[in-house]
């Protein structure tokens, strides 16, 4: 099968569409955690997104509907694991472990004593790009346009509190909403990441990356954009090459992603031995 | 009527060690330069914190401009310079532009944009620190000095009527020391700026700051230099010879 053909087909339009559109909001905004120490939030939220989809499903709630129930839970949980690390005398991956455990457990609980829907719920586990449907590339978009029209009005606010907590307070910024308007996005951003990469792989979309785009970006500018084009080319090659080689996509799209990163490691590596010597 | 920039009264803050500062009272008033010392753990820094909002006041009250803290709104009008070596995270991919720029955010209103405008602002200031050929380097390539230089930049680059530094040449050598404390005391009398300095560089509080704030969880002296030198209480406290060395900008 050559590569015009692999991309006439319908379902593969669909997961190149919607997946380059979630990488594109889950690499801007690895950027920000990454450098808030918060990279393993996403994590927790998938394992939380993984319990609210049990719950969706034991409900009797499918795909894109199952969406109404997990994001809106998911987004609790995000702001539970904030007000758990600023009041609850916790570091913030202690508040993390936390509320994924809960997530976690409440989808193994439904899934055990739920009926028939156990193996949809353990399809979200690794994430099916390829199953995608056209609701779910449209509600993609829509919220890809949304996180990413905050994204830009925020802009600075989050870069400042991403550089420094107390300086941005000194400099009038509510820190606490700014923080609130982050993991908020971060849970809308995981929740659709879900169906792309499934639960075990969903905190490498977010932190790969970011953490190849500071190997070599000289400005935070720059790095927010290295961090993007990775993210959607990772997702563009890994179909490509899960399609050709028959290969599981969600991890196709993360080794592609770890593989730009070893990449970038290695630039970063041979720049600074030129400069050095 | 001197003009009242920071005010306290009968200021406490606790943490869960027990209280660590003890009814504070003073007033700092437009182009004064206080230079606040004390031991370790006297204190300085969580007052610091306390008149800037970053740390619980049990009781007690700040005042900054004639506001209550609370119902403070002018961020502009304060700058503030942390330790630098606790805040800058090495890897940070911010370009020493991008940082300084940072400091503009307190003058804007949402959405917070930087503009022409703010670029040559920002060209201006790093110009006058001396900096300005650092201005596309990553703030994680900097040495100690030029970070310290960066920060201040990111400091007053917004034009602040008060500057708070923080232990400020804690992580610098004695000639960096030096060269950072006479670019504050230019602040301080070109641009009429008040500071706020916390310090354990007694000799630079004698050679720069017009007056003096020594804290040991209570506040034990706050007045003029001259006054300082005079008090038989501090030189029981700081012993005769430490005050004279103070006292006579060794």
């Amino acid at each position: 099968m050559n590569l015009l053909e692999i991309l006439s087909y319908g379902f593969i339009q669909r997961a190149l569409l919607a997946g380059t559109l979630i990488a594109l909001l889950c690499s801007v905004l690895g950027v920000f955690l990454v450098l808030r120490r918060l990279s393993l939030i996403g994590d927790g939220l998938a394992h939380v997104t993984f319990g609210s989809t049990a719950i969706a499903l034991a409900l009797k709630l499918y795909s894109a509907m199952s969406l109404l129930v997990s994001a809106p839970i998911v987004m609790l949980a995000s702001l539970g694991i904030l007000k758990l690390s600023e009041k609850g005398r916790l570091s913030g991956d202690a508040a993390i472990g936390l509320v994924s455990a809960l997530g976690i457990s409440t989808g193994i609980i439904l899934a055990s004593v739920g009926g028939g829907y156990n193996v949809d719920l353990l399809s979200y586990l690794f994430g099916n790009i390829l199953s995608i449907r056209s609701e779910e590339v449209v509600i993609a978009a829509l919220l890809c346009a949304g996180v990413m029209l905050m994204l830009t009005l925020y802009y600075h606010e989050l870069f400042a509190i991403s550089f420094s907590d107390e300086l941005a307070k000194v400099s009038g910024i509510r820190t606490s909403y700014i923080n609130a308007v982050l993991v908020l996005l971060t849970a809308l951003s995981v929740v659709l990441a879900m169906k792309l990469v499934g639960v075990m792989l969903i905190s490498s979309m977010l932190i790969v990356p970011a953490a190849a785009a500071l190997q070599l970006a000289r400005g935070f500018k720059v790095c927010i954009v290295l961090a993007a084009l990775q993210g959607c080319s990772s997702v563009i090659i890994g179909i490509i090459i899960s399609i050709m080689t028959n290969l599981p996509a969600s991890a196709s799209i993360v080794m592609v992603n770890l593989l730009f990163f070893a990449v970038a490691c290695a630039v970063r590596r041979i720049i600074y031995s030129k400069n050095s010597n | 009527m001197p003009d009242p920039i920071v005010t306290t009264e009968l200021l406490s803050c606790s943490y869960r060690e027990g209280r660590v500062l003890e009814d504070i009272s003073f007033q700092v008033t437009r182009g004064d330069y206080v230079g606040i010392v004390g031991p370790n753990g006297s204190g300085k820094s969580t007052l610091i914190k306390a008149l800037l909002g970053l740390v619980t006041i049990g009781t007690g009250s700040v005042t900054l401009f004639g506001t209550p803290l609370s119902s403070f709104r002018d961020w502009h009008k304060v700058g503030y310079l942390p330790q630098s070596l606790h805040l800058v995270n090495p890897v940070f991919p911010a370009t020493v532009h991008e940082t300084v720029g940072l400091g503009l955010l307190s003058l804007k209103r949402f959405p917070k944009r930087l503009n022409r405008a703010d670029n040559e602002k920002i060209n201006t200031i790093l110009f006058e620190l001396g900096i300005l050929d650092l201005k596309l380097k990553l703030i994680g390539e900097l040495s100690g000095g030029q970070l310290q230089r960066v920060l201040l930049a990111r400091a007053i680059v917004n034009e602040p009527e008060l500057l708070v530094l923080d232990e400020p040449t804690a992580a610098l050598d004695p000639e960096t020391r030096g060269r950072f404390y006479a670019m504050v005391s230019d602040i301080n009398r070109s641009r009429g700026v008040t500071i706020l300095l916390v310090t354990h560089d007694s000799g630079a509080i004698g050679e720069h700051a017009s007056k003096m704030l020594y804290l040991d969880k209570k506040l034990l002296f706050y007045g003029s230099f001259d006054q300082f030198c005079h008090s038989p209480e501090m030189s029981s406290l700081f012993g005769e010879h430490s005050q004279h060395l103070i006292c006579h900008r060794h």
